[in-house]
């Protein structure tokens, strides 16, 4: 038998890197691949202008039209950025059960001289790149469509950008404890990610200012690290209209900039002790390669 | 000696919930598993469904966890250093669907090259030597959600060869392979360790003849128990002793085989019914006694069919050790 023969076995070095890279075009074929490349470019565009248009309806009904209210930038912008929220939290966690229970290679993935963290997050990261469209067709439509007041040439590039990388790697690492907890499940496993990612869509002032709940509730708010990330994306882009809510009015850009870095760091590393716990204890149970076939 | 595989007493306990009102139970799937195996060999694990083979694999692969006991493969603690052990090793399991069907063939085994860190052109390279050989090459580019069943396994197969593992384990490799594709996976494996002699596998099966064929030493493994380890002529030369007949006979009459274990030198009597006959797979002790089985049938208006002296197989090792065919033991676990 005449095989070409490779190392023995792999370096150590960049294990990281290799596994998030080779998963991050795993992920990317799943998303793109399950259609012609047309069909997927029209789904690309018409889903976010979709959903775009429900928020729109719904709020022009509320409102009777009332489209030069603050409330209106307030809450395109929320549900806009809000995509990345449910993209890769509920991405991360969802990659574990479909190749758990779908593709059923998670065993084969585990197997692997991988770093299974990286490779998680990597799944996240073509959810990234995916979503990323969404959110630029939703918000370039707002803008030039539905006078969604945001003037490239007033925006806090700087803050934006800080605070958009820091929000990505803060939703990077809650969808790596998420699945990291989904690992543990088996039964119920295809429910959680939704369940969390809908919870947080009502606590993190998305659709509406933390100020609309009730009094007793919105410390939940508070403790949503994704309020402070869209407030300051919102800050960012529409810092004036963003004024008009004074949820986060005592804390300046900079404030509110460092408990979103506190934030970040603080799930940087509850991810990775989670995992280490939940990747423990789901080789304790045989919960690598169970299939529940729900 | 050099050993690929070293367990001590391992065991593995699951627990399993039942409904609500119901108390916890637990299922003893490996007790007290001690087992060798060389660098080099291609050991074979032969037992029915539920023997335990699979969860032992499933240790070795570092998948589950072991409840007790110490499990080393390439000369590393699979619980402690699972990290150590994933380089050195590969799995494929049979009987199933697995794969990205989104994926073509080819992309699926990149993939996993570059998981292992084999560079981009060599895994293309070896991508297509593999394929070639057992017989793939033509479907390279079709997504493997377009595949037959038995054309994945054998993707799946190129996969767990691909990396070259110092420690391969196949987990019941042709199942649900038709027989030409499982001849060919057969003789697949048996190039590949003859091609690097330092190269171990570990193969578990519930065919016979499979065992037989590709294994330099076999474990029978049953109700989670290693009952004997031994190359599969060792394994047949301890019922040398013994003399085994296979006969066909008309219905028993109510004779059941155990009246007939009774009889003196008689080992084992198995009995299958067929359409309108009777097998009996007879080992015994010495020839003589089967003067006396051949009395108790005919007593009984038994007649004999067709009465054959064999040498014997593994199967008569699997029933001399467990009381039970293979195939018996199989669906009384599926029951």
């Amino acid at each position: 038998m005449q095989v070409s023969t490779p190392e023995s076995h792999p370096a150590e070095h960049g294990i990281w890197t290799r596994t998030m890279r080779v998963a991050a075009w795993l992920g990317w074929q799943i998303e793109s691949n399950w259609a012609d490349p047309m069909i997927f470019l029209i789904y690309s565009v018409v889903k976010p202008l979709s959903s775009a248009a429900i928020l729109v309806v719904m709020y022009s009904v509320i409102t009777n039209g009332e489209f030069n209210n603050p409330l209106f930038p307030y809450i395109y912008l929320g549900n806009a950025f809000y995509i990345y929220v449910a993209a890769m939290l509920n991405g991360i966690a969802w990659s574990v059960i479909e190749d758990r229970e779908q593709y059923r290679m998670l065993k084969y993935i585990y197997v692997a001289p991988i770093h299974v963290p990286s490779y998680l997050l990597g799944r996240g990261f073509a959810k990234f790149v995916f979503s990323s469209l969404a959110v630029f067709i939703i918000i370039a439509v707002g803008v030039i469509f539905l006078q969604v007041p945001l003037d490239l040439s007033l925006v806090d590039w700087p803050l934006f950008l800080v605070s958009l990388v820091l929000g990505l790697v803060l939703l990077a690492m809650m969808g790596l404890t998420l699945g990291s907890i989904i690992l543990n499940l088996v039964n119920n496993a295809n429910f959680v990610g939704e369940a969390v990612a809908g919870a947080l869509f009502l606590f993190s002032g998305a659709i509406f200012p933390l100020d609309v709940l009730p009094t007793w509730l919105q410390p939940v708010g508070f403790v949503v690290p994704i309020s402070y990330w869209l407030e300051l994306l919102r800050r960012a882009l529409v810092g004036p209209l963003a004024a008009n809510f004074p949820t986060f009015n005592a804390f300046s850009n900079l404030e509110l900039l460092g408990i979103l870095a506190g934030l970040t760091a603080l799930f940087t590393v509850l991810g990775f002790v989670v995992f280490r716990y939940c990747d423990h204890q789901a080789r304790e149970k045989g919960y690598i390669d169970r299939v529940s076939n729900f | 000696m050099d050993l690929a595989i070293h367990t001590q007493n391992l065991a593995r306990t699951y627990k399993l919930r039942g409904t609500k009102k119901d108390e916890p139970r637990e299922l003893v799937a490996l007790k007290d598993i001690n087992m060798d195996v060389r660098r080099g060999e291609l050991f074979g694990l032969l037992g029915p469904n539920g023997a335990g083979k699979t969860t032992l694999i499933k240790i070795l692969t570092t998948l589950l966890a072991p409840t007790s006991g110490k499990a080393l493969v390439a000369g590393y603690d699979v619980a402690a250093e699972p990290h150590k052990v994933r380089p050195r090793i590969n799995m494929v399991s049979g009987g199933e669907s697995s794969g990205y069907g989104l994926l073509t063939v080819r992309e699926n085994l990149w993939m996993f090259a570059q998981f292992y860190g084999i560079p981009s052109k060599l895994a293309n390279q070896r991508i297509e030597e593999l394929l070639s050989i057992i017989g793939l090459k033509d479907r390279i580019n079709t997504k493997s959600s377009e595949l037959s069943t038995g054309l994945r396994q054998k993707m799946n197969i190129v996969r767990g060869f691909l990396t070259d593992p110092e420690v391969l384990f196949l987990d019941e490799p042709t199942l649900g392979l038709d027989v030409e594709a499982s001849r060919d996976v057969r003789h697949f494996v048996l190039e590949w360790m003859q091609a690097r002699p330092e190269r171990t596998l570990l193969l578990t099966t519930h065919y016979m003849v499979e065992a037989d064929e590709l294994c330099d030493r076999v474990a029978i493994i049953n109700d989670g128990r290693v009952l004997a380890c031994d190359s599969p002529a060792k394994l047949k030369q301890q019922l040398q002793s013994d003399a085994i007949y296979r006969m066909e006979v008309s219905p028993l009459n109510g004779l059941g085989a155990d009246t007939l274990e009774k009889l003196k030198g008689v080992n084992k009597v198995n009995h299958e019914a067929k359409d309108g006959f009777s097998v009996l797979e007879l080992i015994l002790a010495e020839d003589d006694a089967l003067g006396s089985i051949v009395n108790t049938l005919t007593g009984k208006d038994v007649h004999i069919r067709n009465l054959q002296k064999r040498e014997p197989t593994l199967e008569d090792v699997f029933v001399s050790l467990v009381g039970k065919r293979l195939d018996e033991v199989s669906s009384d676990t599926e029951s």
